[in-house]
């Protein structure tokens, strides 16, 4: 194709989404599509994978049998969200194999927020209130992205998400109810958790390289600063309920905005964990790989039985 | 060999009454797999009464390229429509 037909092309392509119109995966798209796709969408889905590390933690060790079941029936929905994203992002035709291999190579990332320990049975309340609540925050506007499949997978996610924000902020409210030690425990995990999770909603709009572009594919339609600012004030009167403290000394409600103003963002710590130096970086994409390797001789034997099977039925057929 | 498990197209009927409407896909070794999978991964939430499996490979897809020549052509019979057909106002119900 000529550059003109390709220009052409393009600019045919960018009506469409302003149109409001959705991308398919086998419709004609610019390679630069394409390519940011297959990156937002793997990127994602590692997350979802990578994010259900630090919760299987305490599957196990689940304070009762009701917490145990939520807490496993939420880390099985975070596998699901990995799966119908990685088959979304397999239709723009990369394989598995290759996101998986993207994924364990530290090639690909994923949110910076589950390089984090998950210390005391809190902290399971802690990452379902802010982790996901910062999460939903994030997805929901993509559920009208431009490209199909991952706006549908993106529907399906949020509709599950809203359960694991709930179980979470219930395990905080039981914590802050309970004794002095439990709800020390439970201001222990909004100390920690905090920071992070503002830093998990991306780079300050000055820092962040992609949003012109993503904007025009409705990949994003906030920008980070702006998501993060919503978080913030849905957040703080939560905290205010559970009579805990957001450990910011700066945040104050701003009559004139409506908002909170809040405190500088340690960015150097967010660059130090993105770059894969955060407290669990290397636990995490270990216990990923092994849990890979370790599965090889199962999805071998799988194949092995399945194409004996075959075998049998071709040979019947004959 | 090969031992990447294939991918499969995942229909699933949530209700009785409704067809069977794509959900998504996903990798299993054979075909009884691939239905145990799609129970875990679509249906975790009592969205669904029945599932169908089908081997993403055995899946023949127009090419958006033909739309043109496909679906064009279905644009110029009007006839086909019931408002083509002027009646008189005093004709109810048809
Ligand atoms: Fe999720
Ligand atoms: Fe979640």
């Amino acid at each position: 194709m000529s550059n003109e037909q390709i220009k052409n092309l393009e600019e045919i392509f960018e009506a469409r989404i302003a149109r409001d119109e959705k991308i398919e995966a086998k419709d004609w798209m610019p390679e630069k599509y394409r390519k940011t796709h297959i990156r937002q969408i793997s990127q994602h889905a590692h997350s979802e994978i990578v994010g259900m590390l630090p919760e299987g933690n305490w599957i196990s060790r689940a304070p009762s049998l009701r917490r145990k079941a939520a807490l496993l029936a939420k880390v099985q929905d975070e596998a699901g969200h990995g799966l119908y994203l990685y088959s979304a992002c397999e239709t723009l035709g990369i394989s598995r194999e290759e996101l998986y291999q993207q994924l364990h190579s530290g090639k690909a990332k994923y949110s910076s927020i589950f390089n984090y320990p998950t210390l005391t049975w809190a902290d399971m309340g802690a990452v379902g209130w802010l982790v996901d609540g910062a999460a939903i925050i994030n997805q929901v506007p993509l559920c009208n992205t431009s490209f199909g499949p991952y706006a549908r997978a993106m529907v399906r996610v949020c509709k599950e998400e809203s359960f694991h924000q709930r179980q979470g902020f219930e395990i905080m409210l039981k914590l802050c109810n309970g004794s002095k030690e439990q709800k020390d425990m439970a201001q222990d995990a909004l100390n920690r958790w905090w920071w992070p999770s503002l830093m998990m909603l991306g780079p300050t709009d000055a820092e962040s390289v992609h949003t012109e572009q993503s904007m025009k594919w409705k990949l994003k339609r906030k920008s980070n600063d702006d998501l993060r600012q919503q978080f913030i004030d849905q957040t703080v009167p939560q905290a205010d309920l559970l009579g805990l403290t957001i450990p910011d000394p700066d945040l104050k409600f701003n009559k004139q905005t409506g908002s909170y103003d809040f405190g500088a963002i340690d960015w150097d710590e967010f660059w130090q964990v993105v770059k894969g130096h955060g407290p669990c970086n290397k636990q995490r994409i270990s216990a990923r790989v092994a849990a890979w390797d370790n599965g090889a001789w199962v999805r071998d034997a799988a194949m092995a039985h399945a194409s004996k099977k075959q075998a049998i039925k071709v040979k019947i057929a004959i | 060999m090969d031992n990447n498990w294939p991918l499969w197209e995942i229909f699933v009927r949530s209700k009785n009454g409704l067809e069977h409407r794509h959900f998504g896909s996903l990798h299993a070794a054979d075909q009884e797999m691939a239905l145990e999978n799609a129970r875990d991964v679509y249906t975790r939430r009592n969205e669904g009464v029945s599932i169908w499996v089908v081997k993403s490979s055995d899946i023949t897809a127009s090419n958006p390229e033909n739309n043109g020549e496909l679906f064009e052509p279905a644009q110029d019979k009007v006839y086909r429509h019931p408002t083509f057909y002027k009646l008189p106002d005093e004709v109810k119900h048809m």
